[in-house]
C-alpha cells in the first residue's frame, strides 16, 4: 500500500531530528499565525490563486529567501565541520550527513535560491518594462510557480521522510545508481527537479512569448529595456538546455525505478555519457543565471550614473554570443575525462572565448559610469562589489579554462572557490541589487539605505573571508567535499577563516532582515511618492508606486530607447486620451492543484506508491481538460472603475 | 470589434508559445536520439538491431502514422471552410489511425518483452525502448487531446477558439509524424542490416 515507506524513514540523529523540528515547527509556526489572523481566506484569494505575475514574483521571492536560509544553514554547519574536523577530532557530522548536506546546500542554492529569485525578479518587472498588463501566459505563469514550489516542497519533505541524496548536486553515477545509492536519497533529488525543472521550461516558453508579443507599439527589439535582452537570451537558454534536464534526470530514474541500463557500468551501460548530458544543461544553467543578473546592473549602472548605458548594441551582441558560446563549452567541466588533448583544446578554446563578450559587459558598465554624475544609492554599490567579485572569478575561470592547469585543478576547493566567485559574486548580488532597485515599485516605499550600506560590506567582507581561503586550500591540494583531514597539512587556520566568512555572511543575511523590518516600520517615511523613487529611465517607473493591479491605465507607446527618460525631459504631456476597459485573467486555484497533483506523483515514485502515482497523473489530465473545456474567461475592469482608482492614486501623490 | 481583435492577439500569442514548446519537445527527442546513437552498439551480448526488429509490420505502422497527419491536415483545412462533417470525418478517421498505429507498437514491444528482450537486457534496448516509447506516450497524450476535442464537431457550428485548438493539435500531430521518420530511418532502417 505504501511501497518503500514506513516508520524506519522518520529521522533518528540528533541533527537529523533537530532539521526535522525546525521544519515542522516553521510551517505550524506560519499555519498558527495565519489562523490567529484570520488571514486564511486573504491568502488563498489574494495570493495563492492570484495570477498576476507581480504577486506570483513576490512569492518566487518569499520562496526563495525561506530557501537561502535553509542553504545558508547548511553552508554554515558544513564550514563549521570542517574548521574542526582536523586529526583526532572527527567533528560533529557522519560522512554521510556531510555528504546529503552538500548535496542539498548545491541543489537549493541553484534550484530553489538563485532560479527563484531569477523568475520572482522577471515577474516583478519585466511586464512593466515592456509596457505591458501581464505576461503572456498567466495561468501557465501559476503553473510555473507552484510546480517550482512542489519541487521546493520535496527537497525539504527529505528532510522528515527518509533522506537526501548524498551524490552531490548533480549525481554523477553509478554513484547514483541503485548499486551505490539504493536509499530514496538520489530519488528525492530526481523528482524535485523534475518537477521544478518542467515548471522553469515552461516560464521559458511564457516569458519568450511575452517579450515577443507583448510589448508596447512603438517598442522595436533594439528600442528594448537591456534586462528584456537579457531576459530574452536566458530564456532562450532555458528552452533549449532545459527538455536536456528533463531527458537525463528522466534516464537516471528508469535506471533506478524500471532497471535499464542507461548508466550503469554493466550491460553496456555508459555513466560518462550522463556527465556529458547533465553537463550540456548545467553549462547553459550557469548563463540562465547570470545574464539576467548583467541586465539587472545595465539598469542600475545606467540609471545611478544619470546617462544612457554605454555601447547598447554590443550589450546586445554580447549577450547574444555568450548565450551561443554557452553551448559549446560543457566539456571543461571534465577536462579529466580524458577525451584525448584535441577535444580538450577545443574546448579549453571555447571557454576562453566567453571572457570577452564578458569583458566587453564590464567595460561597457565602467564607460557607462565614466563623467556620469553617479549616486550612491544602495544598488549601485552592490554593483561595485560584484564588479570587483566576478572579475576575480573571471579571472579563475581562465585560469581552469586552460586543460593543463585543470588537471590540477579539478575538484579541488579551487574550483569551489571559483564557482562561488561566479554564483555569490554575480548572481546573487545582480539579484539582491535588482530587488532593492525595484523593492519600491512593486511594495511603494524604498528600503532604508545606511542599514543597506552595511549589508553590503557584510556579504562583501564574508564572501572575501569565506573564498579567498579555499582558493589558497585549493592549491595546497585540499579537494572539495571533504568532511575530515589530517592535521599535519596546516590548513586548519584557513578552514577556519572561511568558517568565519560564513559567519559575516549569515551577518549580512541578518541585517537584511532587519532592514526589511526597519523599512516597514518607517515606510510612510521611506515612500516613493510620484512612482519615480531614482529617477529612472525606463516604462515601469512611469506607473505609480506601488504599481496597480493592472499595471498602465493606458498601455504606452515607445520611441526611444530609454522612453521614460526621453518624456522626462522633453515634458511631454500626460496621455490625455480617455479610458478603456481593462481585461484581466481570473483568479483560480488549478495551478496548486496542478502542482500538488504533480508534487504527489513525485513522493509516490520517490516511495513506489504505484496507486498514488497513477492517480495523480490521472489527477493532472483531468484538471487541464477541465480547464480546456470549463473556460474561466476574463474579469473585465470598467473604464470608470480605472478612471476613479487613478484618481485616487493622484489625490494620494499629491497630499 | 475590440474582443476579436484581442482574441486574433490572443490565438498569435498561443501559435507562438506552441510553436516553443514543439522546439523544446523537439530538443527532448534530439537528446534521446544522441543516447540511442551512443548506445546502439552497447548489446552486451544480447540482441542487436537487426535480429529483433520487422521491417515489413514496422513500414505498415509508418505507413498508418502518415496516414493520419494526412487526414488531420485536410481536417484542420476543412474546418477552416467550415465543412464541419467531412472535418469530422477526417478526424475520425485520425483517430482511428492514430490507435491502430499505437496498438501496432504495443504489440511490437508486448512481443519483444516475450521473447526475452526487455530493455533490462542491454543498454541498446533501454535505448532503444526508451526513444520509441516516449514518441508513443506523445502519441497517447495526442489520441487523449484528439478525444477531448473532438465532440466539438458534432455540432452545427464550430468557433475560433476551436479551430485554432484544432491548428494546434495539428501541429503537435505533425510533429510526431517528422519525430516518427527520424525514429523509423535512424533505428529501423539503419538498425536492420539486410536492407
Amino acid at each position: 500500500m505504501l511501497g518503500k515507506l514506513n516508520l524506519d524513514a522518520l529521522p533518528y540523529d540528533p541533527i537529523a531530528i533537530g532539521g526535522a523540528i525546525s521544519l515542522i515547527g516553521g510551517t505550524i509556526g506560519i499555519a498558527a499565525l495565519l489562523t490567529y489572523k484570520k488571514r486564511w481566506g486573504w491568502l488563498y484569494k489574494e495570493w495563492l490563486t492570484s495570477l498576476d505575475a507581480k504577486k506570483i514574483g513576490i512569492m518566487y521571492i518569499v520562496v526563495a529567501t525561506l530557501m537561502l536560509l535553509r542553504g545558508l544553514m547548511d553552508a554554515a554547519m558544513l564550514r563549521g565541520q570542517t574548521a574542526i574536523a582536523s586529526g583526532e577530532n572527527s567533528g560533529y557530522l557522519t560522512s554521510d550527513h556531510f555528504q546529503q548536506m552538500f548535496s542539498a546546500h548545491g541543489t537549493i542554492m541553484i534550484f530553489f535560491v538563485a532560479m527563484g529569485l531569477m523568475f520572482g525578479l522577471i515577474n516583478l518587472v519585466l511586464p512593466l518594462m515592456l509596457g505591458a498588463r501581464d505576461v503572456a501566459f498567466p495561468f501557465l505563469n501559476s503553473v510555473s510557480f507552484w510546480l517550482f514550489f512542489a519541487g521546493m516542497a520535496l527537497v525539504n519533505t527529505s528532510l522528515i521522510i527518509g533522506e537526501f541524496s548524498a551524490a552531490g548536486w548533480l549525481a554523477y553515477p553509478p554513484l547514483s545508481g541503485l548499486e551505490y545509492s539504493p536509499g530514496v536519497g538520489v530519488d528525492y533529488w530526481i523528482w524535485s527537479l523534475q518537477i521544478a525543472g518542467i515548471g522553469s521550461l515552461l516560464s521559458g516558453i511564457n516569458f519568450i512569448t511575452t517579450i515577443l508579443k507583448m510589448r508596447a507599439p512603438g517598442m522595436t527589439l533594439m528600442k528594448m529595456p537591456i534586462f528584456a535582452w537579457s531576459v530574452l537570451t536566458s530564456m532562450m537558454l532555458v528552452v533549449t538546455a532545459f527538455p536536456v534536464l528533463t531527458v537525463t534526470l528522466g534516464l537516471l530514474s528508469l535506471d533506478r525505478l524500471l532497471g535499464t541500463n542507461f548508466f550503469t557500468t554493466t550491460l553496456g551501460g555508459d555513466p560518462m555519457m550522463y556527465v556529458n548530458l547533465i553537463w550540456a544543461w548545467g553549462h547553459p544553467e550557469v548563463y540562465i543565471l547570470i545574464l539576467p543578473a548583467f541586465g539587472i546592473f545595465s539598469e542600475i549602472v545606467a540609471t545611478f550614473s544619470r546617462k544612457r548605458l554605454f555601447g547598447y548594441k554590443s550589450m546586445v551582441i554580447a549577450l547574444l554570443a555568450i548565450a551561443v558560446l554557452s553551448y559549446i563549452v560543457w566539456l571543461h567541466h571534465f577536462f579529466t575525462m580524458g577525451a584525448g588533448p584535441n577535444v580538450n583544446a577545443f574546448f579549453g578554446i571555447m571557454t576562453m572565448i566567453i571572457a570577452i563578450p564578458t569583458g566587453v559587459k564590464v567595460f561597457n558598465w565602467l564607460f557607462t559610469m565614466y563623467r556620469g554624475s553617479i549616486d550612491f544609492k544602495n544598488p549601485m554599490i552592490w554593483f561595485l562589489g560584484f564588479v570587483m567579485t566576478f572579475t576575480i572569478g573571471g579571472m579563475t575561470g581562465v585560469m581552469m579554462s586552460v586543460p593543463a592547469i585543470d588537471f590540477q585543478m579539478h575538484n579541488s576547493m579551487f574550483l569551489v572557490a571559483h564557482f562561488h566567485n561566479m554564483i555569490i559574486g554575480g548572481v546573487v548580488f545582480g539579484y539582491i541589487a535588482g530587488f532593492i532597485y525595484w523593492f519600491p515599485k512593486i511594495f511603494g516605499f524604498r528600503l532604508h539605505e545606511k542599514l543597506g550600506t552595511y549589508v553590503v560590506g557584510a556579504w562583501l567582507i564574508g564572501f572575501l573571508l569565506a573564498f579567498l581561503p579555499l582558493y589558497i586550500l585549493g592549491l595546497k591540494g585540499a579537494t572539495r567535499r571533504l568532511d575530515h583531514y589530517d592535521s599535519s597539512l596546516g590548513w586548519q587556520w584557513l578552514f577556519i577563516i572561511s568558517a568565519i566568512g560564513v559567519g559575516v555572511i549569515l551577518l549580512g543575511v541578518g541585517l537584511q532582515l532587519l532592514q526589511l523590518y526597519v523599512s516597514i516600520k518607517q515606510r510612510h517615511k521611506l515612500r516613493d511618492t510620484n512612482g519615480d523613487p531614482w529617477n529612472g529611465r525606463t516604462l515601469e517607473w512611469s506607473t505609480p508606486s506601488p504599481a496597480p493591479f493592472y499595471n498602465f491605465a493606458k498601455l504606452p507607446s515607445v520611441t526611444h530607447r530609454d522612453e521614460f527618460w526621453e518624456r522626462k525631459r522633453s515634458k511631454s504631456k500626460p496621455d490625455a486620451s480617455p479610458y478603456e476597459d481593462i481585461e484581466l485573467p481570473r483568479n483560480t486555484p488549478d495551478g496548486i492543484i496542478i502542482a500538488g497533483m504533480a508534487g504527489a506523483v513525485g513522493f509516490a515514485l520517490i516511495w513506489h506508491i504505484w496507486w498514488l502515482a497513477a492517480l495523480g497523473l490521472i489527477g493532472c489530465i483531468v484538471i487541464l481538460i477541465r480547464r480546456s473545456i470549463i473556460n474561466p474567461g476574463e474579469i473585465i475592469i470598467p473604464a470608470a472603475a480605472i478612471k476613479a482608482y487613478e484618481n485616487q492614486l493622484l489625490k494620494r501623490t499629491r497630499s | 470589434m475590440s474582443h476579436t481583435l484581442a482574441s486574433t492577439q490572443n490565438s498569435s500569442k498561443v501559435q507562438l508559445g506552441f510553436w516553443i514548446y514543439l522546439m523544446t519537445d523537439c530538443i527532448l527527442f534530439a537528446t534521446l536520439f544522441a543516447v540511442y546513437a551512443v548506445l546502439r552498439n552497447n548489446t552486451a551480448g544480447g540482441p542487436s538491431a537487426s535480429d529483433i526488429f520487422d521491417m515489413p509490420f514496422i513500414l505498415v505502422e509508418t505507413l498508418l502514422l502518415l496516414a493520419s497527419s494526412f487526414t488531420a491536415g485536410i481536417a484542420l483545412l476543412a474546418a477552416k471552410k467550415s465543412m464541419i462533417s467531412l472535418a469530422r470525418k477526417l478526424l475520425i478517421a485520425t483517430l482511428v489511425l492514430g490507435v491502430s498505429f499505437l496498438a501496432m507498437e504495443l504489440y511490437e514491444f508486448i512481443k519483444m518483452y516475450n521473447e526475452g528482450h526487455s530493455w533490462r537486457e542491454s543498454a541498446f534496448l533501454s535505448a532503444y525502448f526508451t526513444l520509441v516509447a516516449t514518441h508513443g506516450l506523445h502519441i497517447t497524450a495526442g489520441i487523449i487531446w484528439l478525444l477531448v476535442l473532438l465532440p466539438k464537431f458534432f455540432r452545427s457550428k464550430i468557433d475560433s477558439l476551436t479551430i485554432s485548438r484544432l491548428t494546434l493539435f495539428s501541429m503537435f500531430w505533425h510533429f510526431l509524424d517528422v519525430v516518427w521518420i527520424f525514429i523509423f530511418t535512424v533505428v529501423y532502417l539503419i538498425g536492420d542490416k539486410t536492407l
